[in-house]
This record gives C-alpha cells, structure tokens and sequence, in this order.
C-alpha cells in the first residue's frame, strides 16, 4: 500500500465523514485551529524547503506566512503539509489542508471539475526540458524518441504528450511520483530528459545536480504554466482573503512599501497607502481581518520583490530573473487590482 | 389425546423467543449497516456537489491524453481514460501472472533445498529465505531499480552479452522474430500438444491400472509438447526473421524490451514471495510423515517416483490453501510499482484521479479490481485444492 493511495482512500472516506457545515468559514476553522494547515511541495529548492533546522523556507512557504501574518498578526502560525503533485488535490478537496501553495497551474479543469478556486499568479512560468549536455541536443524539435522522467499528476505531463502529438514526435515516459526519486532516475541516467516548470528545473538543477554544469534546460517553453494558490471552492470568505493578501504583496511593491520602512509609511499622505496599510480602515473590516491585515504581512514577511530576491532572485544561489514575474509598470505581468 | 390433557405452559412473548430474537438483531444489524453505507453515499455525493466536483464514471470515455511507458496493448494519449485503465490492468496482471509462475518455481526450489542432505545447499537456501522474507519489499524494490540504473551503462555503451541482446540503463532489449503466421499456428499446436499429452498420461495411467504395464508418459508428454509446435516451424520452412534491435537516436528502436522498472518489479517480487513460498512448500513436505517415505523406499520405488507419488500428492494438502494467500497477497504488492514508476493499474489509475479529481471513482475502480483479481485467484485455488484434498470416504 503506497502513501498516496492511503491519502486517496483516506480523503475518499473523509468526503464520506466530512459534515456538510464545514462549507464557509474555513476562516473560523483556521481561527479555532490556531493555524493554517498549507499544503506545500514536498522539497523544491527556493520554493519549498526545510532548512537545516528543519524550518520551512522559500517562495510558496513566504505565502503561507504571509496569510498567516494577515489572519493572525503572526507569520508562524502555519502548518506545512509537503504534498506530492497526486497527493496534493485530494488534500484540499477533503479539508486536509486550508489552502495549497504548491507551484499548482491554474487551469479550466481544475477550477471547475475539481471543485477549486485560483487565487491570482503568483509566479508565471513555462514547461521546459532538462537535459545532459553531452547529448548534444539544441533544441526541444530533436527530442523524438526520447525517454522522458515526469512527475505525475501534473499538467506538465498533459503538455509533454500534447508538445509530442503536436509535433508528431514519439517518447516514452517514465512517471514516477516522488520528485527526489524521478530526480535520481533522470540524473543516473535512466531518462535522457526531465521535463518540468523551468523555474523548478533549474532549482532541481542547482540544488540536486551532481554537477549542475553538465545539465542544460533547452530555450523552448511548451506551455504556459501560471502557478498559483488554491483554495476550495464554495467558501467566498476564505477565497477573498486569501486573493487579497496576495494582491497586498504585489500592491505594497509598487508603492515602494517594504519590511524596512513600513512604519514609516503609516505616516504617509498617499490615500491608497493609508487605506492598505489599515491608517485609514475599511479594507480589513471587509475582509473580515484585523485593520493591520496588510501591515503586518509586509512587517513580517516582505513585499512580493523582497519574497521573490529572498528566495530565488539575486539573493540566492538560484539567481532568478524577475522576467514575467515583475511589476507591470517594469514589464511584468504583475498587476494588483486597486485595494479599496 | 394425551397432548391435550397436558397444559401446554402459556406462550412466552415473541422478545423472549430466542429464534425470533436473534431474527431481529440480524435485521437491526443488517439495517444499520444499510444505514451508514447510505448515509456515506449520500453525505459524499451532497459533499462533492456543494464544492462542485465532478462524479460519475462519464470521464472514462474522456481522452486521457497522458502518456504510458509501458503497454501491452496498442495505447496512444489519444485514447481514452477507459483504455489507459485497461492498459494498467493489463499490466498489473502480466506482473502478477509471471511473478506467481517464477515464484513458485523458485520457492520450491529454495524449499526442497532447505530440506537437502547436503549442508552447502542447505544453508544457501536457508540464507536465502531468512535475508529476503526479512527485508521490507518496498526497499527490496528500491534496491533491485537503483542496481539497474546505475550498474547497466547508458544506450550508447550498452553492453551486448550475445548477438542482439543489450543491456543499458533503458532495460534489457533483444531481438525477437518478426510476425509471422507460422507463430500463430505453432501456438494452437502447443495447446494441441498439451491437450494430447493429458490424454496419453490418463490413458497410461489407464492401461497400468488394468495389465499393469507402464508406459514412458514423460518423454511421450515432452515430444508431443515440442515436438508438434517444431513440426509447424518446419513445415512453415522455418521462418526466422527476426526484429532486431538498433540504436537510433536516443534509444533502440525494434526488438522487445524489458525496462529496468518492471524488471526490477518482478525480480523484487519473486524473490521477496519466494522466500515465503520456500518457508511454505517446507512445512509441506515436512507434514508428510517419514513413514510415508519409508513405505514408499518398501515398495521399491525410486526417490522421484516416491516425491510425485507419495510425498507430494499428501504435501499438496498442506501447501495449496497457503499458497493461495501467497498469490493473493503477491497480486496486491504488484500495486508497489507506482514507487518506481512501472504503469501499473494504481499508477495509472492515480494519475487519472489527479488529472480529473475524480478520487471516490477511481479508488472504487482500483478497489474493485484488486477484489476481482483476488477472488478470481481464490476461486481457482479452492477448485484446485478441491481436486487435491485427501478424499474421505
């Protein structure tokens, strides 16, 4: 019996058990908790990772503390459930976990079939391919015949097949659920190609290599992999607050707010930073927050930039271009709706 | 009438009447049972419609459009959800068939020698038994893949034990003859030549029984088997082209290949079902009394005709309602291929789950065919323990 079958066949019996008032108030649920139980990758480097003290670190987490500090004025009132790409959907549908923040592509499927609501983008990403670079492949067109380590449960192995159909090429997948597992496979040359989100490919790459240089991610993207948070759908409250946390990490760098100067800014005359910022209330009451909703996510955990440098930009060892993932004033595609 | 003048004591009242009680708490019984399976139902299908996930069995006709490694069956991510299905279970199966057949030779193997005269193949045996019955499966599994990958060299330095055979991280390749009719037609001869074999053995057994006279049935058995599939192939002028395996590209392309997962799945499961295929085939033996031997040594008959006469027919008794669990138990670790990544019907059936949401659905469809599976083994084993438990008379 396999890990993943136990959570399926468990999350089968608890949407069985699960009692039909538990449809809104996530929020009081997560209230009574004490904590918000956030499902996370099961170990991405940059995006989620335990430390060597075995806190959780990176982009997805840096989310979840974010939610936390809005809801609880604290940024470590999170639970982290690491969830495999298969176990991941099931997980939430039956109330394992409050929300995923699990690098998950916002698709049509998934909003409506599999009962979820998307909240905005947090990272806009695309399928690429990993490769040895001694096998001398170019370009994703000379891929045919190729064997292929993918994840399952993904879109990424949707995209690979239809990128393979479209292009009449033939491959032969090798699918294996654990991500280290697929990753050793590929890496002791089982496959010829890992195929994945090219931001995730090359933090396998730096982090799991066993020398990074020898590996090359090929220049094509094959699909459009929009990663963002998920919540049930159903619960309106829940999907509000968690939308608008995310748009405060994005509004607070466009107005130049920061972990550093935050306090400052309380005094400042702009009307849009005092209604964000809880000077002038309102957006909290509405959301069903403390007025120092977005205050204290930007206190205690940083604006969207300061995530992004934190954990996978120029910071740190991956050195991620911001790329699509900047503000749409600096040619991004990053754009809050208005907080008022 | 005598009855008449007895006073029949007054009749108790119906909670009070054993019978008709113990009807009733099997009705409650059965009735609440009902109940919460009814509630389950209906509490899980209101849950699923108020978040607006999707039920039914209608994704099955659906285009999975996930690719598989491995299949038996022509299978393309065009088709649908129902085919990927089935090419799962058609795997599960091949996995579980082979492994019981290789199992089961291998544990009777280890067993007789466990109980060998000599010491070396004694101790062999026992080591055997007591390291692989010993080891959780799963890492025996982990073990037997990594070895696969990471010892056999990758497709372009493969190594090439024999004409057309190579071995590289991508799996055994070999050749195998090309399509051929006379393939088909050597396959009914066989089957014709098992049938016939039978029937020359029942008809010795026949003939011994009446004049006494024996009769060579094993080699006759041997010949027909062989003997008239080889006669098709010669008749057929020996066709013998063969698809032979090439490197282009990536990989080989042509010949059959073994992939290092499923090859690591089988080999996993038939020494870790060996070992306890050993321990029971032992206790077999063993529950055959030496007295039993001792007659048989009386009446002079050699030790391979005392070990198929006496010995085995009594042992058989003992093995066959153990080995059915073995199978059974067999079958349903076959389901740990999903850890290294062999497309077995779990596999396959939880990256349908993933991709449509559809859990309950699917964990059915996966519980219902290891069921299935299970009481088909079940039946064939109680069939086949039928014909050979002691008959009383």
């Amino acid at each position: 019996m396999t890990v993943t079958r136990w959570v399926a066949t468990f999350a089968a019996i608890c949407l069985g058990f699960a009692s039909a008032a538990q449809a809104g108030p996530t929020l009081d649920k997560v209230k009574q908790a004490g904590q918000i139980s956030c499902g996370v990758p099961t170990g991405v480097a940059g995006f989620a990772a335990p430390d060597s003290q075995g806190h959780w670190a990176g982009f997805d987490v840096d989310v979840c503390r974010a939610l936390s500090a809005a809801i609880f004025g604290a940024a470590d009132k999170v639970k982290y459930v690491p969830l495999t790409a298969q176990q991941r959907f099931t997980a939430l549908q039956s109330g394992e976990v409050d929300i995923l923040s699990n690098n998950t592509t916002d698709t049509l499927q998934r909003d409506t079939a599999l009962g979820f609501n998307f909240a905005p983008v947090v990272f806009y990403d695309g399928q690429g391919f990993m490769v040895p670079k001694k096998l001398g492949v170019k370009s994703a067109k000379e891929l045919s015949g190729a064997t292929i380590c993918v994840q399952p449960g993904t879109t990424t192995e949707l995209n690979l097949a239809d990128y393979f159909r479209a292009n009449k090429m033939e491959f032969k997948p090798v699918v294996i659920e654990k991500l280290d597992e697929a990753l050793n496979a590929f890496f002791s040359g089982r496959c010829d190609v890992f195929t994945g989100d090219s931001s995730a490919l090359n933090a396998n790459r730096l982090s799991q290599a066993p020398n990074p240089d020898d590996y090359v991610i090929l220049a094509e993207r094959i699909s459009k992999e929009p990663l963002a948070p998920v919540v049930r759908h159903g619960d309106e409250e829940w999907n509000d607050i968690v939308r608008w946390v995310v748009y405060a990490l994005i509004e607070a760098e466009e107005k130049g707010i920061t972990q550093k100067n935050v306090d400052d800014m309380l005094k400042s005359d702009d009307p849009n930073i005092k209604r964000m910022l809880g000077v002038t209330p309102g957006a909290g009451k509405a959301l069903g927050l403390d007025e120092k909703w977005a205050y204290n996510e930007i206190k205690l955990v940083g604006n969207y930039g300061e995530i992004f440098d934190r954990t996978l930009g120029k910071d740190t060892e991956l050195k991620f271009d911001r790329g699509l993932n900047n503000l749409w004033t600096k040619g991004g595609l990053l754009y809050a709706m208005p907080i008022r | 009438m005598a009855t008449d003048t007895i006073r029949r004591p007054a009749r108790p009242p119906l909670w009070r009447n054993p019978a008709i009680r113990g009807l009733i708490y099997q009705i409650l019984f059965v009735a609440a049972v009902v109940a919460v399976g009814a509630f389950l139902v209906y509490n899980t299908v209101a849950n699923l419609r108020r978040q607006n996930i999707a039920s039914g069995f209608g994704f099955l006709d659906r285009e999975a459009a996930f690719g598989i490694g491995e299949s038996l069956i022509v299978y393309s991510p065009a088709d649908t959800y129902a085919r990927a299905f089935l090419v799962g279970l058609v795997n599960t199966l091949y996995v579980a068939g082979l492994g019981i057949v290789l199992a089961t030779i291998l544990g009777t193997v280890m067993g007789i020698g466990r109980l060998s005269s000599n010491w070396l193949v004694r101790k062999l045996a026992q080591t055997y038994v007591e390291t692989f019955r010993n080891i959780p499966l799963l890492l025996q599994l982990f073990f037997w893949w990594g070895l696969l990958r990471e010892i056999a060299p990758a497709p372009r330095q493969a190594w090439r034990p024999l004409p057309d055979v190579f071995i590289s991280n991508r799996g055994i390749t070999f050749a195998v003859p090309s399509p051929d009719p006379a393939y088909n037609w050597m396959a009914v001869a066989f089957c014709v030549g098992i049938v016939a074999a039978i029937g020359v053995s029942r008809w010795a057994r026949r003939r011994q029984a009446r004049t006494g006279q024996q009769f060579p049935t094993g080699w006759t058995g041997v010949g027909l088997v062989i003997g008239l599939p080889l006669a098709v192939f010669l008749a057929y002028g020996a066709p013998l082209a063969l698809d032979r395996p090439e490197l282009k590209g990536f990989n080989f392309v042509g010949g059959h290949a073994v992939s290092p997962e499923f090859a690591a799945l089988l080999l996993g499961l038939v020494i870790y079902s060996g070992a306890f295929t050993a321990e029971i085939v032992r206790a077999g033996i063993l529950a055959v009394s030496w007295g039993q031997t001792e007659a048989g040594m009386a009446l002079g008959l050699k030790p391979g005709q005392r070990m198929r006469l006496i010995v085995l027919p009594q042992a058989l008794r003992v093995i066959v309602p153990p080995m059915t669990s073995q199978y059974l138990s067999l079958t349903k670790n076959s389901s740990l291929a999903v850890a290294i990544g062999y497309p077995d019907l779990v596999s396959i059936a939880n990256t349908a789950i993933n991709q449509t949401g559809q859990a309950v659905e699917g964990i059915a469809m996966i519980m219902a065919v290891y069921l299935t599976i299970s009481l088909i083994i079940s039946a064939l084993m109680n069939i086949y323990n039928r014909a050979v438990a002691l008959v009383e008379r």
